[in-house]
This record gives C-alpha cells, sequence and structure tokens, in this order.
C-alpha cells in the first residue's frame, strides 16, 4: 500500500498541485516521479524537456495539434449519455466516449501531439512500445500522417492476443518488432524501447505511450491527455446538468486516467476514482493492481508505486487486458493515491468481462477490456450511491480484444 | 585508508606495469550459483577490478548476453543479499577491489540505511548503478561515503562538454567512461572519435578512466590503451563463461 501522508501534509501538497506545482523542477510529483535513466538518455531527456518547455504552448504548435485533434482525431469526442445502464443501476451514467476518437481510444491525443513535436525536434525516427496495441497503432498512424518512420515494439505475448492491432500497424507503414524477452508483454516493451532509444539518442524520438517513465514524460502525456477531462467537464455541464458526484477511469500505466483526471482535480467535491486489474486475485503475480497492492520502488526510469518481490525483482503481473497488464504505474497517480484525492480499486478479470457484456448488449458499445473495468467499478458505486452521477472514462473499443472474447465470452457461443 | 582509494591504486598498479588495468565484469552467480565464489576467484586472479553485477529482471543498459546471463541467475535464486553473504562468508577473496553493478531497485528495496554497511563488510568497494544518473545519486552517494565505498560516474560520448566536466569533478573511484551509446554487448572498432572523447574525459577527471561497452578484444584494448588508464571487459567475459572456457585465459590476452 502507498504511505498515506499525514492530512495537514497531503491537504498542502493538493493545494500545489492544483496550483500546478507538479511536477517540480526534479520532475517530481510530491515525492514521485524523477529521472533514472541511463546517462546516456540524460542528454536526451534534457532536449525533450526543453523542446517541449518551447513548443508546447506555442501558438502555431497549438494550432496545428488543434487541426490535427479537430479534422483528423475527430475530436471533441461526445458524451454519451448511457440510458439503459442508468436505468438498470438506479445512477445517471454519463460516458465519455474516447473509443470514438481516431484508431479507436484516447492513445491518439498523446500520440499526434508527440509527433507533432517530434517532428519539430528533428527527430529522424520514432520508437514506441505498445501493450494493447492501441498506443501502437496511434503512433503508426500519427507518424504516418507526419510521414515519420516509426518502430512499435510489442510483447510477443500481447502480439498474440491482440492480433488485429498489429495488422493495422504494419499496414499504416510501421515496423512492428517482437520482444521475446523478459515477461513478453508491455513491461519487456518499454525496456526493448529503452534500448533502442539508448542506441540513438539524438535522432530518435522515443514516442511514449502511457504517464510512466523518467521526467518529462508523465507531464507531457498527462498535459496531452487532459483534454478528455477539459471536454468532459464541460460536457458534463452543459449535458447532465452539472459536475459528477464521481469520475472513474481504468488504470494500467494511467494515461488516459491523468487525462480525465486532471481536470478535475480542483473539484474538491468530485469523488476521483482509479481502477486497476485485480487480475485472479491479491496475490503477487495474480494481478497488474500497482497502486492497490505495491510498494515504492524505481521501474522504466521513475520512482512509483511497483509490484515486485522482497528482493526489488519486478513480478510478473496479470490481466484478461494487456493495456493494464503492468507492474508499475505513472508516478501522479501514486501521489494523488498517497495524498488522497483519488482513490484506487481494483477490479477483476471475470467482473470485467461481465461488464464489457453488459456494455455491450445494452448501449450498443463493445469497450475495450481496459475500459471495462472502470464500467464494472461504477456498477459497484452506483449500487451503494443510488441516484449518483457519474462520468465514465470510456477509454477505447474493443475490437481488438476479440481473440480474447473468442476464448472467453464467446466460448462455444460462435 | 578509504576504499574508494584502493579502486584507484588497483588501476594505478596495473598503469605502471605498462598496461590497461583489466575491470572485469561477471553476472553474481552466472553460469552456476554453486560456483560463484570459484568464478570470482578465477577471475580475479586476471583482472585488475571486479565488477559484480547484481541480477536484476529488467536490465534496460543491457545488451542480450548480459540480459541472458542475469535471467538465469535470477532464476537460480541470486538475490543481493545472498551476494553479499556469501562475499562475506568467503574463506578468500581476492586481491582485487570489488565492485557491486546493479540497477536502483534492488538497492533501494535493501535498504540504503543497510547497504553500505553490508557491502562494507562483503568486502566490497564501490558501486555501479547504470539507472542513477548524477542528479538523482545524492542520498546513496552519502551514504556510500561514510562507509568509505564509492559510487562510480558513468559519461558517454554524448554527454555535453560542461556536463562532463562536471561529472568527472565528482568522480569517485574511477570514470567510467562509456564508448558508444546503446547498450552492452555489441562490438565497436573504437573510432577516432571515440579516442578524442576518452582524452576529454581523462584531461576533465582527477580519477582514472576506464573505457567500457563493446571490447572484446586485444586489438581494441591496443588502440585504446594510450586515452584510457582501464578497460571494461562484460559482455565478452560473460559469454566466455556461457561457454565454459576459462575467464583467465581470456582475461590475459588483453593484458598487453
Amino acid at each position: 500500500m502507498s504511505a498515506m501522508i499525514d492530512p495537514a501534509a497531503a491537504a498542502e501538497l493538493l493545494a500545489r498541485e492544483i496550483r500546478g506545482d507538479f511536477p517540480d523542477a526534479r520532475g517530481r510529483f510530491g515525492p514521485f516521479g524523477g529521472r533514472y535513466v541511463p546517462e546516456t538518455l540524460i542528454p536526451a531527456l534534457d532536449r525533450l524537456e526543453a523542446g517541449m518547455r518551447r513548443w508546447l504552448k506555442d501558438p502555431d504548435y497549438q494550432a496545428d495539434l488543434a487541426r490535427e485533434l479537430n479534422t483528423w482525431v475527430g475530436r471533441p469526442t461526445p458524451l454519451s449519455h448511457a440510458t439503459t445502464l442508468s436505468a438498470r443501476w438506479g445512477a445517471d451514467i454519463w460516458m465519455k466516449r474516447e473509443d470514438l476518437a481516431h484508431t479507436g481510444a484516447h492513445k491518439i491525443n498523446s500520440a499526434i501531439g508527440q509527433a507533432l513535436l517530434a517532428k519539430r525536434l528533428g527527430a529522424k525516427r520514432v520508437v514506441a512500445e505498445t501493450g494493447a496495441g492501441q498506443h501502437g497503432v496511434a503512433s503508426a498512424a500519427a507518424c504516418a500522417r507526419l510521414g515519420l518512420p516509426v518502430t512499435v515494439y510489442m510483447g510477443a505475448v500481447d502480439i498474440e492476443r491482440q492480433a488485429p492491432n498489429v495488422g493495422r500497424m504494419k499496414l499504416m507503414g510501421a515496423t512492428v518488432k517482437p520482444v521475446t524477452s523478459g515477461d513478453q508483454t508491455l513491461r519487456a516493451a518499454v525496456d526493448e524501447a529503452l534500448r533502442d532509444w539508448v542506441s540513438d539518442p539524438n535522432g530518435t524520438y522515443y514516442l511514449l505511450g502511457s504517464a510512466i517513465g523518467p521526467h518529462p514524460y508523465p507531464y507531457l502525456v498527462r498535459e496531452l491527455q487532459a483534454i478528455i477531462g477539459r471536454e468532459a467537464r464541460v460536457q458534463m455541464q452543459a449535458q447532465a446538468g452539472g459536475l459528477p458526484t464521481a469520475v472513474f477511469a481504468c488504470v494500467g500505466g494511467g494515461s488516459n486516467a491523468i487525462g480525465m483526471f486532471y481536470p478535475f482535480v480542483a473539484d474538491r467535491d468530485v469523488e476521483i476514482h482509479g481502477i486497476e486489474a485485480g487480475g485472479r486475485g491479491p496475490g503477487l503475480g495474480d494481478n497488474a493492481a500497482t497502486i492497490c497492492f505495491g510498494t515504492p520502488g524505481v521501474l522504466q526510469g521513475a520512482y512509483s508505486l511497483l509490484l515486485h518481490d522482497e528482493h526489488g525483482q519486478i513480478q510478473e503481473t496479470h490481466s484478461v487486458s494487456a493495456g493494464l497488464d503492468y507492474p508499475g504505474v505513472g508516478p501522479e497517480h501514486a501521489f494523488l493515491s498517497s495524498i488522497g484525492r483519488v482513490k484506487y480499486g481494483s477490479i477483476g478479470d471475470d467482473e470485467a468481462l461481465e461488464a464489457l457484456e453488459e456494455l455491450s448488449c445494452s448501449e450498443g458499445i463493445l469497450p475495450a477490456i481496459e475500459t471495462a473495468h472502470a464500467f464494472a467499478a461504477a456498477k459497484r458505486y452506483a449500487a451503494t450511491h443510488p441516484g449518483a452521477r457519474i462520468l465514465i472514462g470510456l477509454s477505447g473499443r474493443g475490437d481488438k480484444d476479440m481473440p480474447t472474447l473468442t476464448r472467453t465470452l464467446l466460448k462455444g457461443k460462435l | 585508508m578509504s576504499k574508494s582509494l584502493n579502486i584507484a591504486e588497483a588501476i594505478a598498479a596495473a598503469k605502471s606495469a605498462g598496461r590497461p588495468a583489466i575491470v572485469a565484469f561477471m553476472t553474481a552467480g552466472f553460469p552456476r550459483r554453486a560456483t560463484f565464489l570459484e568464478t570470482l576467484t578465477r577471475i580475479g586472479s586476471a583482472a585488475d577490478v571486479i565488477e559484480i553485477g547484481v541480477p536484476f529482471t529488467d536490465p534496460m543498459a543491457d545488451g542480450m548476453t548480459i540480459q541472458r546471463a542475469s535471467e538465469a541467475a535470477l532464476k537460480d535464486g541470486v538475490t543481493l543479499a545472498w551476494i553479499l553473504d556469501e562475499l562475506r562468508g568467503a574463506a578468500a577473496r581476492p586481491a582485487a577491489p570489488l565492485l557491486l553493478m546493479s540497477y536502483l531497485n534492488p538497492l533501494l528495496r535493501f535498504g540504503f540505511d543497510r547497504l553500505p554497511a553490508a557491502a562494507r563488510a562483503a568486502g566490497v568497494s564501490g558501486f555501479i548503478v547504470p539507472d542513477l544518473p548524477n542528479e538523482e545519486g545524492d542520498e546513496f552517494a552519502t551514504a556510500l561515503k561514510a562507509e568509505g565505498l564509492a559510487l562510480v560516474q558513468m559519461v558517454t560520448p554524448v554527454t555535453p562538454r560542461e556536463r562532463l566536466e562536471a561529472l568527472c569533478r565528482h568522480a569517485d573511484g574511477f570514470v567510467y567512461a562509456v564508448t558508444m551509446t546503446g547498450i552492452t554487448g555489441r562490438s565497436v572498432d573504437v573510432p577516432d572519435e571515440v579516442l578524442s572523447y576518452l582524452d576529454a574525459v581523462r584531461a576533465a577527471s582527477g580519477a582514472p578512466v576506464c573505457a567500457g561497452f563493446g571490447i572484446r578484444n586485444r586489438g581494441q584494448v591496443e588502440r585504446l590503451a594510450p586515452h584510457v588508464d582501464g578497460v571494461i571487459v562484460g559482455s565478452a567475459l560473460v559469454e566466455v563463461l556461457e561457454r565454459g572456457e576459462d575467464p583467465a585465459a581470456f582475461l590475459r590476452e588483453l593484458h598487453l
């Protein structure tokens, strides 16, 4: 469990988070974050940080990004009322439809933003990692759009369970490199992307997909994903008549969740819930619920919470969803948990699949298995908070999960 | 006498014998846990400084060879605590100073409060931590210094000049000059710009300078010799161990 900070200190840290003090000059959110990378990458991260500060708020960059988001990604994404689910659950359920963003998930928000940055920084090629394949597809699309060659590292296990996405990446001209080392999932893919980047830190841009890794990535990804929460906040006021009682999003590395949560952090009356993958149960190795069950440590460039053994060796994780199957978590989530602003819980494989089925047949939306974790948790919340106005981040669509769903929910039904 | 002085002295001793020091890297407990101390002794008979690699699940700066060795050692149950126990209990340790090379997380988990004393009791002279850049290293460096242990700094060909000079000023034990961008294990033919980079490192550093990454043969050592105080041999030595050959014979070929 994350160490809880005393209430006065937590209130002070929350006030600083709301003021925008984090990450601080050392890339920290409270104690979490930082930059734990080989010396070879330090100049590359310095350049990235300087380039980010130069361009992120630049009017030309902002205009390019806004145009791509509006006319190519399809933003703003709608806020849909879940009419049937609201009736079934006895609450007022709203869904932020990132599944309707181009390429089918929120990942494109950061991919196009970073690809535009990579161009301005003069990158000759891009590398990316992917778990569920959504970030790989988004990176492939953004790089095709901007004429940048991209190599995507993907664990061999994920290549098998997310096969449709591999074909999509290849069609858009990406080179997909299977990773057969380590756990052959997202963590191994990040390790391999880092190894590639360290080999050519001057010419290569690492397009990191989640709000993880060394500073400034957690900040950069948050800034590019916060459009989710900013839009949803305005849409809730316009369509739902006010801010939500509670916001839910699924958390693997935590990019869609931080994008949804950050604009609501200052709304102290809005409860925020991050939902991790509970997998098969609470035992080490049976889940990927890093905040629920992890302890502090350093993995892949940041000090955050981790699932590791008593010797500091990173544990293999389990989740039915490739996108949540990761033993670390973004440092800002570890921070928001430590100060009590966001509550983190977990949902197991079976309950997530049930929620996926319920959403599919009641609203006509097949969500990603990752996303279904947030719906299952919202359903539980509705049961104890009748009438609550609930906003759920519908982070991605589930087409990519057909191989897994064929083996599980559809077994014997096809 | 400071332990970190021992490292510099061992390198100086090789130098006065007219050759660059050989810094040999082995993954602890590889190829077999049962022969750890035996392997260490064999390597110690032909190396001036020994780096003992603590296996880690996510060795992001390492190539396939060391990844493989690390994975095998972990499967065999090798841990930092076990390594320290073995070293402390060894009937005899090599005369060559011992460094532990570890990614940060196993060290953090062991605890910065206990680790320096435990390492010193095990005869360890210092640490190399590839994912702990200078900006994040103060706490550990201070804890090590209290026990007279060194935290070896790495520099690379892409390190900007000003930073290089600042890092070299703080150097402890020796400066680990990475010869190329990239991961361990890939062979390089030592282009001229690497030699001038090494000269710059040496000019900036009060501590000895050892070059590492991709060093596999005597020809490379000969070419590097006028520009460095020592060479670090890692993946090539691990491959020798993997093939079941004699590590000492391999290392002696690198003695000029």
